[in-house]
């Protein structure tokens, strides 16, 4: 089997080159908030429509890049899953938030930086996609979540205190699991990671698949957290932690400052 | 000389004057006392403003000027709570931070002119007072229990027993006459005993299992492997009335169950992968294809447990961290639960629906007296 | 002299003839009050519950302690038309269509939190120092009362608002009462007033949260701070400062203006922190229901101990003769606490019963003076602090990258052997500490200048110690411990008393002063001078006549 060492392509590279340019000319001329919209994340359209050309060098980076862990052939090995049926939205979410590679063992994968290139992503997902049938990626469409209503959003709300809130605490701000493995913060991750986190149950969270939580309300939960997100807050937030943050604050700032005044209060003047 | 205090001795009264300052030792031994003599308080020293005027000038504008921020202060506040409308959360906080800012610094301002004002310009030579006796004086004492052995007698404490002893009991009455009005605290379920009411919940044979984020009923094929369905009971009928088997008062009029049925009759729904499940041999047909439904309640405390973890099949409480294995009876695995999470037998009906074989076996949650 | 005739003094005169109040005023507002910031630690606690009252009056304007089910219509979006008990309704209203609401809802939080941690340091202040002795035993009762009575009224106030994470408090709290044996559900269902949660339990909270124990609470503080007046401060020992008199500022103007200035920068810095830092963001949580559960549950830091109790205990349960003991539940919720606040309570009267010591004490014992009680009081902080951080593991886990599996196991042990550690370390640093003061006493402090004397000799100078500084290092006394007395009396009569009873005290007595050294007398000081190259002992406790020396 070949094995290729990938390198960006410099087309690609040129095309970003551009994009730069064009947000700074667009700053450069006062829209800066047309450019402050463009955290959208990929452009989902493209992984719709995977050619059998993407396949292929998908193929050629997993050779390359996983089959130490996942095996040549994608059939998991005793460290690592096969990735059979786990579909295009599971290679998707765990390469676009820098979940994989693996970057050292431990109780779970953490998010990092991301290793590849989208259009590398792309194409990995592409073959794991087609390796057998699975929770694709979403569509930009699918995501769309500006026309649901406030009480919509609320029922977002209801659905997510329910059944992610145990874990990802009622803020989004994660929460402990058995044996050093954790239910990440929610906050500041993109709807598409979000979306594929559900269908897919990546490491020891349960998959919510369609027929248990609909799309229509899976959108419902994102379009809540992303309103949560955008919450107005007063100053200092604490980690959104609850209690355990609040009182070290107390303690920490609070009452150390008040000592520090009681402490001016009874020393001598000169 | 440590003189350690004897402390059989019982006479301990004359405590104070024997400790009225380690100095009154020294005329014993008037060439090297036993303790060492107390110095007196130190000499007074002066502050800068008391040598200096314009010290003292400056202490005094420093303090007016602390006072009159905290009056723009003040006005500020007023400003700000009307200036700013309230129309959504944003709002609010603005107000929130404006207000507070502004009470903040008024206070602040005020606080911290008093105390430099205090410690620059009032007068700082420390006064001397002398403590006085806690206890009376043995007369007093003696005194005071005159007294009262008098108007004991006066009263004829020591003849009248009878009379005594029925006083006393007339008032030991008293609290259980206040304390048994507090029986009326509990306002509900006067037909049947608390442990009766907490050893049932409203499910029912043949009560359909509801997806509680939608309120629909779930098919076996609806769960993938390791997927998890939080689940209510559905106590109407098809036709949308109540169930003969459920009580009027576990429902509101919108035939939605109140929250102390639901608060014993949340289930958890879980797809284990067939190789894991352990069943006993009673409980085989509790399941259906590898979905189990287990109370939500912890058996510890009563927190909903829900935490699934799908690579080890067990379930762990937010509160506490009492771990279930739900692959195998959700026995408990870690942490301060004792009993397992109680299993609703389910099984599917004619239209492939998952449904209560019967009410739980044993009761939900906390453990109580009466449990067994 | 002539009597002026001002306003002032028409009104002062106008209302002594009423009230006879210029033979008080006259005695209070010169009453001193010894200066140190150790004793401001209580008057936080105080302002801080003076700020409770005050924002606390302004919250009841609003809200509404109903556990009637109601839909949301305010203006936080992502609750719109979520069903929730008015409870919640008006606490969300409070803080979003309220002027001034969540700030006062928030400055509220913050000074309950405040409230319950000067308390606590105010009672480390006065167990370190003694301050409990004789005669201020009932006042130190009061004051772990008073502690008590705060959590309970704290927990109380977090449980209003009826959110999800306080919901799931009261559910632990009803599994809590559950546990209590044979009459458990009895006790829950008159609390709830029928099963979990029914429609009673917030309306019942909210008048024991704003009249039963605050009224309570009231009572109380005045009470102790009469006591405060009438036994007059304590003090830290010093130079003329004996344990006959209390040297410091008057009330009238010092002391009112210190402390009066120091009520508004308690109130000030509260309400900064209501301003900007959030606490309690109910709308996070959303509304409670049975079945929603939020990670990170926590109660608010002083019920932590409380949960970390319960998070560490083992799933232990007697079932016997179809009864339950839920021993995982009683014993840390119920039981533990009970032992840990009697003990506090009676503290003072054990000491005392151990030392044998019936003197007033007005003088504040330095710490290290008192190793075995410095000790006990460390030891038992760790205790607390480690059973709040089992509380609060699992969000210590995910912040750390920790195992909370790991966690509760270490710290199952840990409860049981730090605390003896850190009492052990504690009492070694402390006969340390007065090790270096008799040498500092006895030597002088070094100068770190270095000379050499006639002989070739190199010494240190030490700069001798002032008569001052000799004085308020060496006047405390050092209680010898309890020999335990014969059997008989001289006549050779029995005396009364349990034998084993005298037995534990004497031997109590050794643990808590067979170790103390004596502080240095002037007589050992002129013999280092006379010979001051030659090694002086150190007379320990147990030594029972160190000064024979000399």
């Amino acid at each position: 089997m070949k094995r290729s060492i990938p390198l960006p392509r410099r087309g690609r590279r040129s095309r970003w080159a551009a994009v730069a340019l064009l947000a700074g000319l667009l700053a450069c001329t006062g829209a800066v908030a047309a450019a402050s919209t463009d955290r959208q994340g990929p452009d989902l359209a493209a992984y719709a429509t995977p050619t059998p050309a993407d396949v292929q060098a998908g193929r050629q980076l997993f050779v390359a890049n996983c089959s130490t862990c996942h095996g040549m052939n994608a059939q998991g090995s005793g460290t690592a899953p096969s990735l059979y049926g786990v579909g295009a939205a599971s290679a998707h979410f765990q390469l676009s938030t820098g979940r994989m590679p693996l970057r050292a063992s431990g109780p779970q994968a953490p998010r990092g930086p991301v290793s590849y290139t989208e259009e590398q992503i792309r194409q990995m997902t592409a073959y794991v996609g087609s390796l057998g049938p699975g929770p694709q990626v979403p569509s930009a469409q699918q995501l769309d979540y500006s026309g649901l209503s406030d009480e919509q959003i609320a029922i977002g709300g209801q659905i997510f205190r329910t059944n992610c809130a145990m874990c990802h605490s009622a803020a989004g701000s994660g929460g402990a699991l058995t044996q050093g493995k954790y239910a990440p913060n929610l906050r500041g991750v993109d709807a598409v990671s979000m979306y594929e986190a559900m269908v897919t149950g990546p490491q020891s969270m349960p998959v919510f698949s369609d027929s248990t939580l609909t799309p229509e309300n899976k959108v419902a939960v994102i379009a809540y957290l992303k309103t949560m997100e955008d919450n107005p807050n007063p100053g200092l937030t604490l980690g959104q932690l609850g209690p355990v943050s609040e009182g070290a604050f107390l303690w920490g700032v609070g009452l150390s400052a008040l000592i520090g005044i009681a402490v001016w209060l009874g020393a001598k003047a000169r | 000389m440590a003189t350690p205090p004897p402390p059989t001795q019982p006479e301990a009264d004359a405590a104070l004057a024997s400790t009225t300052g380690p100095g009154s030792d020294s005329q014993l031994v008037p060439a090297v006392p036993a303790r060492f003599e107390d110095p007196g308080l130190p000499e007074h020293r002066l502050r800068r403003t008391d040598t200096d005027p314009r010290a003292a000038k400056r202490a005094e504008r420093t303090v007016s000027l602390l006072f009159g921020l905290a009056m723009l202060a003040g006005v500020g506040f007023v400003v700000a709570y009307f200036a700013i409308r309230i129309t959504d959360p944003t709002s609010a906080i603005r107000s929130t931070q404006f207000t507070g800012l502004a009470l903040a610094v008024m206070l602040l301002c005020i606080g911290f002119g008093a105390v430099h004002w205090a410690k620059q310009l009032m007068p700082d030579h420390e006064q001397i007072e002398q403590r006085h006796r806690v206890a009376s004086t043995p007369l007093e004492q003696q005194q005071a229990g005159q007294i009262l052995s008098q108007g004991a007698v006066e009263v004829g404490l020591p003849r009248r027993k009878l009379l005594w002893g029925s006083l006393v009991g007339a008032l030991a009455t008293l609290p259980v006459v206040g304390a048994v009005p507090l029986w009326g605290l509990k306002t509900h379920n006067r037909n049947q005993t608390p442990a009766q009411a907490l050893s049932h919940t409203v499910w029912r044979s043949g009560m359909r299992l509801l997806k509680e984020a939608d309120k629909t009923p779930i098919k076996p094929s609806d769960l993938s492997l390791h997927e998890v369905v939080h689940v209510i009971p559905q106590v109407t009928t098809a036709q949308g009335h109540l169930r003969p088997d459920v009580d009027a008062n576990a429902v509101n009029s919108h035939h939605e169950l109140t929250l102390n049925e639901l608060a014993k009759a949340v289930v958890l729904l879980m797809r284990i992968p067939p190789g894991d499940l352990k069943e006993p041999a009673e409980r085989k047909n509790w399941s259906v294809e590898g979905i189990v439904a287990y109370s939500k309640i912890c058996t510890h405390v009563g927190c909903p447990i829900a935490l699934y973890e799908k690579t080890t099949s067990h379930l762990l409480c937010p509160c506490h961290q009492s771990t279930f294995d739900a692959a195998d009876q959700c026995k408990v695995v870690f942490g301060p639960a004792n009993r397992p999470l109680p299993q609703l037998p389910i099984t599917v009906d004619a239209q492939g629906y998952l449904i209560a074989q019967s009410d739980f076996t044993e009761p939900v949650g906390p453990s109580f007296p009466e449990r067994g | 002299m002539t009597t002026t005739r001002t306003p002032a003094s028409a009104a002062g005169r106008y209302v002594d003839a009423r009230l006879g109040v210029a033979r008080l005023a006259k005695v209070a507002l010169r009453k001193v009050f010894p200066d140190h910031w150790s004793f401001m630690l209580g008057e936080i606690a105080l302002y801080s519950f003076v700020v409770l009252l005050i924002t606390g009056t302004f919250l009841t304007f609003f809200f509404n302690p109903s556990m009637t089910e109601v839909v949301y219509n305010g203006s936080y979006v992502p609750l719109k038309g979520i069903p929730m008990s008015e409870a919640m309704n008006s606490t969300m209203n409070i803080s979003f269509d309220v002027r001034g609401g969540l700030l006062m809802r928030q400055i509220h939080h913050w000074a309950a939190l405040m409230f319950l941690a000067a308390i606590a340091v105010h009672m480390m202040r006065v167990f370190f120092t003694g301050a409990f002795r004789k005669p201020r035993e009932f006042n130190w009762i009061i004051g772990v009362n008073l502690f008590i009575l705060g959590i309970l009224e704290g927990f109380a106030g977090y449980s209003l608002p009826d959110d999800l994470l306080s919901g799931n408090g009261l559910r632990i709290a009803e599994g809590i009462t559950r546990s209590i044996p044979v009459i458990g559900s009895y006790a829950s269902f008159l609390l709830f007033g029928g099963e979990f949660p029914g429609s009673d339990f917030i309306p019942r909270l909210y008048i024991v949260h704003v009249l039963l124990i605050p009224g309570v609470i009231l009572a109380l503080i005045t009470a102790h701070l009469i006591m405060v007046v009438f036994h007059k401060h304590t003090q830290y020992p010093g130079p003329g400062r004996t344990n006959s008199n209390v040297v410091g500022y008057p009330l009238m103007p010092v002391y009112l203006a210190k402390a009066g200035g120091f009520f508004f920068l308690v109130f000030g810095v509260l309400a900064l922190l209501g301003a900007f830092v959030s606490i309690n963001p109910i709308w996070n949580y959303g509304p409670y229901h049975p079945s929603p559960v939020s990670a990170g549950s926590q109660p608010d830091w002083y019920m932590a101990f409380l949960d970390g109790a319960l998070r560490l205990m083992p799933g232990w349960e007697t079932h016997l003769f179809g009864w339950t003991i839920s021993w995982n539940v009683f014993v840390p919720a119920a039981v533990f606490p009970g032992i840990l606040f009697t003990a506090l309570m009676f503290y003072p009267f054990i000491e005392a019963w151990i030392s044998g010591d019936r003197r007033e004490h007005h003088l504040a014992d330095r710490p290290r003076n008192q190793p075995t009680r410095t000790g006990l009081g460390v030891a038992g902080i760790t205790l607390y602090a480690l059973l709040m951080i089992a509380g609060g593991n699992d969000v210590l886990a995910t912040l750390f990258h920790l195992s909370i599996n790991a966690m509760t196991q270490t710290l199952r042990v840990l409860v049981f052997v730090v605390p003896v550690f850190a009492f052990w370390l504690t009492r070694r640093l402390c006969l340390g500490l007065q090790r270096r003061d008799r040498e500092t006493v006895l030597r002088g402090s070094e100068s770190g200048t270095i000379i050499q004397t006639p002989s070739g000799e190199f010494v240190e100078i030490h700069t001798p110690t002032t008569p001052q500084r000799a004085f308020a290092l060496a006047s405390h006394d050092s209680p010898a411990p309890l020999e335990l007395p014969a059997a008989q009396d001289p006549r050779g009569v029995r005396r009364p008393g349990s034998r084993a009873l005298a037995r534990l005290r004497a031997r109590l007595s050794h643990f808590y002063f067979a170790d103390a050294l004596t502080p240095a007398t002037p007589a050992e000081v002129a013999a280092v001078v006379h010979h001051h190259d030659e090694p002086t002992p150190l007379p320990v406790g147990d030594n029972p006549q160190p000064s024979t020396k000399a």
